[in-house]
């Protein structure tokens, strides 16, 4: 598809979109929102960058391999999940620490979000790959 | 000491993440599977050591207590099921590096194969009805993959008829789980065995039950509803149909024998009844399916229903003896089943078929091999002193004392009729003079990779000698194991704290 007006709209939409998925991500913690819609979201950037400049483009915007992008994000999950057996609680227990940063005041890090952050990754790499296999075979 | 228990379950995904990680070489990839199969066998090892020593150990994951939160549990029976699904895997996997094409390796073969173990020992530890169905479903997406991985046209075909019925009996689990969720108001495993205890509402348990026994009844290849298996698990190559045989239907024999321990226990007479009925015909189809078929893997593919009779006898018979010959023979039967499977890989690589009227000679041109064959198909149909013939000795002695001659008479049968089909295989693939027609020698730099597939299978063999041999302390095991099943409290109070 060479659309003049999808192609420029994607320059301007795609940044938005996963400036939004990271919005959706963060805000996932403790509100409606959250790794997997906030992945969706950002997957749908990417793909909307095959649709107007076809795959290959979409995948060097990408950077990364879709199955490295699963790979990390279940790396990180497991991650977040044994901190809890490191410190002696149960497996997958959330653990969390009170942060001061310069300009916001308390944050409250937790081990959950880092799971979101996983499944964010997994998502993206998941339904990229996907995507992008069902376009590459057209 | 608990995060002893979590190790089964990650140590495969960190295996198969890292595999994800590196999807473009190959040999960072097979250095994962032979790392992640090492660390899973010492994990296994030593959660069946602590399960054995210091009793059931249950861990509330995320620290929300149990009946709220999904509690891993491992009891004896399922530290064993761990450990044997790991020495499996790792023999399976070491197989592969010299069985495995690469296409199928670069296609992440073996990410897929330590996420289908993850799979298996998640089910082998939840202590939760639901939770039990979603890692029922991580295995079954892995082994979807695995069996459609290639895409040889039979191999499509398989992989049709296995998706469809086992999405049939995934439906049926969930509906049964919905009713159950309704009676009891708890999936809890623990928490379900205190309140269908109390019998509150007999018929829709009974009904409960049966449901469940058909949805595992599919996933476990149980007469009438079996003939997904052998449609199916000759079509991958060798060392998948291994792995599936020797692990995915003894998930569901799992399965059944633990809600049946453990939830339904309260009609016995009724459920283990049927139980019993389902084992005899279970066998009885089984073994004669595979008397009808003329090729290596599909004679075994039908065996593999045959075996899952006697392990689900051994629940029916529902005694303390039953049940430890039940659990030795599961043990018995991954061995042995595994290895025929992994010998038919290697006869496939030496001659290019498996058709037992083409092949010959086996013997003469590879008696390593071949002696194995014979044990681990002598231990199959139940031969002294190799482990199946133990194995069938318990359960025959658990039929006389319960009085069930039927089912012992049918069992014995079965036996002389699977010693008939190793012999056909035996005379026909390896005793017998090759055709002459079909002299093919064997490639010449194949001899290297058969060298080193042997040693899987000489192990395995070497297992089922040692399982025979051995047989006191293996046995003595079981009994432990089958203790643990019968008297629920231990499993209760692990899980509840009660």
């Amino acid at each position: 598809m060479t659309s003049l007006i999808l192609r420029t709209a994607t320059l301007y939409m795609q940044p938005i979109l996963l400036m939004f998925s990271v919005f959706l991500l963060l805000r996932g913690h403790n509100e409606p929102g959250g790794g997997f819609t906030g992945g969706l979201v950002g997957a749908a950037a990417f793909s909307l960058y095959a649709f107007a400049y076809g795959v290959l483009e979409s995948r060097r915007k990408l950077r990364a391999d879709p199955h490295t992008l699963i790979g990390c994000g279940l790396l990180v999950a497991v991650g977040s999940a044994t901190i809890a057996p490191l410190m002696g609680r149960p497996f997958m227990t959330g653990a969390w620490w009170e942060m001061h940063l310069p300009g916001f005041g308390a944050v409250h890090l937790g081990t959950p979000m880092f799971f979101d952050i996983g499944v964010y990754l997994v998502v993206i790499g998941v339904t990229l790959l996907i995507i992008y296999s069902m376009a590459e075979e057209e | 000491m608990k995060a002893l228990l979590v190790m089964p379950i990650v140590i495969p995904l960190v295996g198969g993440a890292l595999g994800l990680v590196a999807w473009r070489s190959r040999a960072a990839q097979r250095a994962l599977a032979a790392c992640g199969a090492a660390a899973l066998l010492l994990a296994a090892a030593a959660l069946l050591w602590t399960v054995d020593r210091h009793g059931v150990l249950a861990v509330q994951v995320g620290d929300w207590p149990a009946p709220f939160g999904i509690t891993l549990v491992a009891d004896l029976f399922a530290a064993i099921m761990v450990f044997i699904a790991a020495v499996l895997g790792a023999c399976v996997l070491f197989y592969s590096f010299w069985a495995m094409d690469s296409g199928r390796e670069s296609y992440g073969y073996y990410p897929l194969t330590l996420v289908l173990l993850m799979g298996v020992n998640g089910a082998f530890l939840t202590g939760d009805v639901f939770n039990l169905y979603v890692w029922f479903e991580v295995m079954l997406m892995a082994s979807f993959v695995l069996l459609a991985l290639g895409g040889d046209r039979p191999q499509l075909e398989g992989a049709i008829k296995y998706v469809t019925l086992n999405l049939v009996s995934s439906a049926l689990f969930l509906a049964a789980t919905g009713i159950l969720y309704g009676v009891a108001g708890t999936l809890n495993m623990a928490d379900l065995a205190g309140k269908l205890g109390e019998n509150v509402a007999p018929r829709l348990t009974t009904t409960l039950a049966m449901l469940y026994l058909a949805a595992f009844g599919i996933k476990a290849g149980l007469f009438p509803l079996f003939f997904w298996l052998p449609a199916s698990y000759h079509t991958p190559p060798p060392a998948v149909s291994a792995i599936f045989a020797g692990l995915l239907t003894k998930v569901g024999v799992y399965a059944i024998i633990r809600v049946f321990t453990l939830m339904f226990t309260l009609e016995t007479a009724l459920t283990h009844g049927v139980i019993l009925v389902l084992a005899a015909f279970t066998m009885v189809t089984g073994v004669l399916g595979a008397a009808a078929q003329n090729d290596f893997r599909r004679i075994l593919a039908f065996h593999i229903v045959s075996q899952i009779g006697y392990i689900i006898m051994g629940l029916g018979l529902y005694s303390r003896i039953a049940l430890a010959g039940a659990i030795f023979f599961i043990v018995h039967n991954i061995i042995a089943k595994s290895n025929l499977f992994l010998v038919s890989g290697v006869v496939h690589r030496l001659r290019g078929t498996g058709d037992l009227k083409q092949l010959g000679g086996l013997y003469e041109q590879q008696p390593a091999l071949s002696i194995c064959f014979m044990v681990s198909a002598m231990a199959l149909a139940g031969i002294p002193p190799l482990s199946g013939f133990f194995g069938k000795l318990v359960l025959v002695i658990a039929g006389i004392q319960a009085g069930a001659y039927v089912i012992v008479a049918v069992s014995l049968l079965v036996s002389i009729l699977t010693l008939f089909s190793m012999t056909k295989i035996w005379a026909g693939g390896f005793w017998k003079p090759a055709p002459e027609e079909r002299d093919v020698p064997p490639p010449g730099d194949a001899t290297h990779a058969i060298r080193r597939m042997m040693i899987p299978v000489a192990l395995l063999a070497g297992l089922n000698v040692l399982f025979g041999v051995g047989f006191e302390p293996c046995y003595a095991m079981a009994l432990r194991a089958a203790d643990q099943l019968l008297d629920k409290q231990a499993y209760i109070a692990a899980v509840l704290g009660t």
